[in-house]
């Protein structure tokens, strides 16, 4: 049985994220971030989106993008900490602003691509971020519950996919893109290098197809990909 | 050597052959730079490697291979890349034999405060809690005072909390000191300094042994 070829354009795919979408965007820093599938985003313009992501990128790339475009009401996020205009927004009541301990957010985000609703944990006991989270009783010890966090869209970034879907990551770029391509109700993935079905070994695939719905091909790397000079 | 370069090749120190080492953003990457290269260390971040091999050089950095603080690094020999996911899975799990993180505050309680000051900085936790909480061994590097010359050790914590009696031993510019049930103790001195300019310098009572005391 032949593999369905999910190869589809940049317009066609980004124009299905309507207004008020929940859209996980992978990346941590530069690396993984898909910049393409955003820049097609912000041309777009829908509104009132909620982004998940582990960063919010620096000042004049990927997700700053869509907080400058004003199209972001609420951001899911671990740090922030290299966008000042990130914080600025978060500080003037510009968007609202959920922080989530880094490996709790992975955990949540893994947890729906697993199909199921939520976990208990002891990370951030007798801390702020335990604030207001419902409470379990263990063996006589006090967890925390911890619910998955789902979404319409996932916006990944691979090194290399075959025109089915499956995808590779590479170094450092993979962190939370393999989670969020299996958390979302739609999963749009860009790839540098498309290959013809069958000439990515299984046992070298990270992401599996089944998890991919629509493949952008990307036919090359704009600057921000790069190398940040700082 | 400064006395910052100090502190940090006596922490690099208790880097021993064969644990599995955070090193936190900032002041504890550093910390790298102090190991012997053939030190066997599995250094990890939090980004998804395990196997830091060190920065990258000018001009060859990968641009898909950065360390939890955006900076580009190498991966050793036998290094591994993983998802943010198996990343904490390592934290949690308790695989960590290590982290070295900064403060804003650490108490005499073991008690970090490193991620937020209400009103002035709030950028977010990142991976610190889960670091703090989960290494087997949590190690503080700091300087011994604020830029204003305030105690950075306190007998408790006035910030909001990373996490609740985490940290095991504390390496400033002047001393290292060791939290312990009863208080902190004094374990060793900073060349140059007096334990009155320590305890001058500290908001917290300190422990002393009898006896000379240790210099680094």
């Amino acid at each position: 049985m032949p593999a369905l070829d999910k190869s589809a354009g940049l317009t066609e795919a980004i124009a299905l994220i309507g207004d008020g979408a929940r859209v996980m965007i992978g990346g941590f820093g530069v690396p993984g971030t898909p910049f393409c599938l955003i820049e097609e985003l912000v041309r777009r313009g829908p509104k009132n989106l909620t982004i998940i992501k582990n960063d919010a990128n620096e000042p004049g790339m990927g997700v700053d993008w869509l907080l400058s475009a004003g199209m972001v009401k609420r951001l899911i996020t671990s740090h922030v900490g290299l966008n000042g205009n990130a914080i600025r927004m978060m500080n003037a009541g510009e968007i609202e602003v959920e922080f989530v301990a880094q490996g709790i957010l992975a955990e949540r985000i893994r947890i729906a691509g697993a199909g199921l609703k939520g976990f208990v944990s002891d990370i951030g006991m007798g801390t702020l971020l335990a604030e207001g989270k419902q409470r379990l009783e263990i063996d006589g010890a006090t967890y925390l519950f911890e619910p998955a966090i789902e979404a319409d869209f996932a916006l990944v970034h691979a090194a290399r996919a075959d025109a089915g879907g499956n995808l590779v990551y590479e170094a450092t770029a993979r962190n939370f893109n393999p989670l969020m391509a299996m958390a979302a109700e739609c999963t749009i993935a860009e790839a540098e290098t498309v290959l013809p079905i069958g000439d990515i070994g299984p046992d070298a695939v990270h992401t599996p197809a089944p998890f991919v719905d629509h493949l952008v091909a990307l036919a090359e790397l704009p600057e921000v990909y790069g190398v940040v000079k700082r | 050597m400064s006395s910052k370069d100090r502190m940090l090749a006596r922490a690099a120190r208790d880097i021993t052959p064969g644990m599995t080492v955070n090193l936190g953003i900032g002041l504890p990457t550093q910390v790298m730079n102090f190991v012997p290269a053939d030190c066997p260390v599995c250094l990890h971040s939090e980004n998804g490697i395990a196997g830091v091999g060190g920065l990258a050089a000018p001009g060859h950095a990968n641009r898909n291979l950065i360390d939890a603080g955006g900076g580009y690094i190498t991966c050793a020999p036998g290094g591994s890349f993983f998802d943010s996911a198996v990343s904490f899975a390592l934290v949690r799990g308790g695989r960590l034999d290590l982290t070295l993180l900064g403060a804003f505050e650490v108490a005499a309680n073991g008690d970090l405060a490193n991620w937020i000051i209400p009103g002035k900085f709030a950028a977010g936790v990142g991976g610190a809690i889960e670091l703090a909480q989960k290494a087997r061994r949590v190690g503080v590097l700091t300087t011994h005072t604020d830029k204003h010359g305030n105690p950075k050790i306190l007998e408790r914590c006035t910030l909001p909390l990373t996490a609740v009696g985490c940290v095991h031993r504390i390496y400033t510019d002047m001393a290292v000191c060791d939290v312990h049930p009863d208080g902190l103790h004094l374990v060793e001195l900073a060349e140059g300094i007096t334990l009155a300019e320590v305890r001058e310098a500290t908001g917290a009572p300190l422990v002393v042994a009898d006896g000379p005391m240790p210099t680094f």
